[in-house]
């Protein structure tokens, strides 16, 4: 999705404004919001992508308006609803008004302390890696409407295969919600500066993404 | 604070909606039977007290003091951070990056929040905010600049954008003047920032 999320390269933001002593969060309901969205991730109702494209969603004024938890706090609501867990009457009551589904999982105290620890996603392959290090690849020029993992900076540019990082779930499938994980093997691509901002670049910057298989094609 | 966003103490109305907000799905969801309140309060515990920078800096320490260690960090650093004992499991793509004399790493997400919880605890605003995701790719001397950094000219910037379920930790350089320290204190010169790669080491001798 060619969103406001995607904001790799873009200019008008401003400075980077560091915080001295930043608290771990600015206000009660920030660490409620991040752990309820861990214990509802915890139930298997949706992945990881599938949350990621929740915030992608938002219309862009409300994500560039909104703080950061906020965002996640509009986004659980959005995912509740849609996935009729709860409905939005019952949200503005601020009680249930009908009985819940049954989920696989609910999250127990004792086990919150697995839940700190992400999973795994590799995934056995589904066919042998195309590329390997050194191999020149250009990144395909792809503009989903759905979740993608590949910026838009990065499209239709030359780069080098640095490293084969396994097979992993591909967030492009995992995103739709239908449990296809569709593996697809990663790798880390890096592109000169110039590739990827022209002439002006930094001439010693490079930079690389985590790229699936399906983002590109041998140059 | 950021001019974009997460400047609640400014807007109290936004503050106390969000509390509202909060609190009544956080209500329904526990009425439902998905979530556990109880639960909910543990996980902020740990995220306010267990998971942190402090790793990440025990991690580096250890690298700069033991080369055995430090290879095995740069092969599989998933496998090398459970080993050394500081928590009992640790996500599978961990993958450490190390700075050289004319090598320096920076981590971004430009799509969203991407950042090694476990070694390095819950991001700061800044680095999930506009400025810094979207500047981090194409100027990143000029992001170095905010922080007060400046590097050579001819070091390489070697800029990760975490776009999948890898996540990367910043090896920085043992800063010189500190032969014969302990880990521990080590440990003690290890920003979080040096391991983001928007800052270095504290200095030796104003430790």
């Amino acid at each position: 999705m060619d969103g406001i999320h995607d904001m790799g390269g873009m200019h008008g933001f401003g400075k980077v404004e560091p915080e001295p002593n930043e608290p771990v969060f600015h206000a009660d309901w920030e660490g409620h919001t991040l752990a309820i969205t861990r214990a509802m991730g915890y139930t298997g109702v949706w992945t990881i992508d599938q949350t990621r494209a929740g915030i992608e969603e938002l219309p862009p004024e409300v994500y560039l308006a909104s703080s950061y938890y906020r965002k996640w706090e509009l986004r659980l609501e959005k995912l509740v609803v849609a996935l009729g867990l709860a409905g939005a009457d019952e949200l503005a009551a601020g009680h249930a008004l009908r009985p819940g589904k049954r989920l696989k999982r609910k999250l127990e105290v004792a086990d919150v302390p697995n839940t700190l620890t992400r999973g795994s996603f590799a995934r056995p392959a589904q066919a042998p890696a195309r590329f390997k290090p050194g191999d020149r690849v250009r990144t395909r020029n792809i503009h989903p409407a759905t979740h993608t993992r590949l910026p838009r900076y990065a499209r239709g540019k030359l780069g080098i295969v640095e490293a084969l990082r396994g097979c992993h779930v591909f967030p492009d499938a995992a995103a739709l919600g239908t449990g296809d994980e569709d593996p697809q093997w990663l790798y880390t691509v890096v592109f000169a500066g110039r590739e990827l901002w022209g002439e002006t670049a930094e001439p010693s910057l490079k930079v690389s993404i985590e790229a699936f298989e399906p983002y590109l094609e041998p140059a | 604070m950021a001019h974009d966003h997460d400047d609640d103490h400014g807007h109290g109305s936004e503050l106390s909606e969000m509390q509202l907000r909060v609190r009544a799905l956080e209500t329904v969801l526990a009425e439902k039977g998905y979530i556990d309140p109880a639960a909910i309060d543990v996980i902020i515990e740990a995220y306010e007290t267990k998971v942190g920078p402090h790793n990440g800096a025990r991690v580096v320490a250890k690298a700069w003091s033991d080369p055995a260690f430090k290879t095995a960090l740069l092969a599989d650093a998933s496998k090398a951070v459970v080993e050394l004992g500081l928590m009992n499991r640790v996500g599978d793509h961990l993958i450490a990056v190390e700075n050289k004399p004319k090598l320096h790493n920076m981590i971004v997400c430009t799509l969203c929040s991407c950042y090694p919880w476990e070694v390095l605890g819950l991001p700061p605003v800044w680095y999930k905010s506009a400025p810094y995701r979207s500047r981090a790719v194409n100027d990143p001397r000029g992001v170095l600049a905010d922080f007060g950094v400046t590097l050579p000219g001819d070091t390489e910037i070697r800029i990760w954008d975490s776009t999948a379920e890898t996540r990367f930790l910043v090896l920085p350089m043992r800063p010189a003047g500190t032969d014969g320290w302990s880990e521990e204190k080590l440990a003690a010169l290890v920003t979080r920032d040096s391991m983001i790669g928007t800052g270095l080491p504290k200095n030796p001798q104003a430790a």
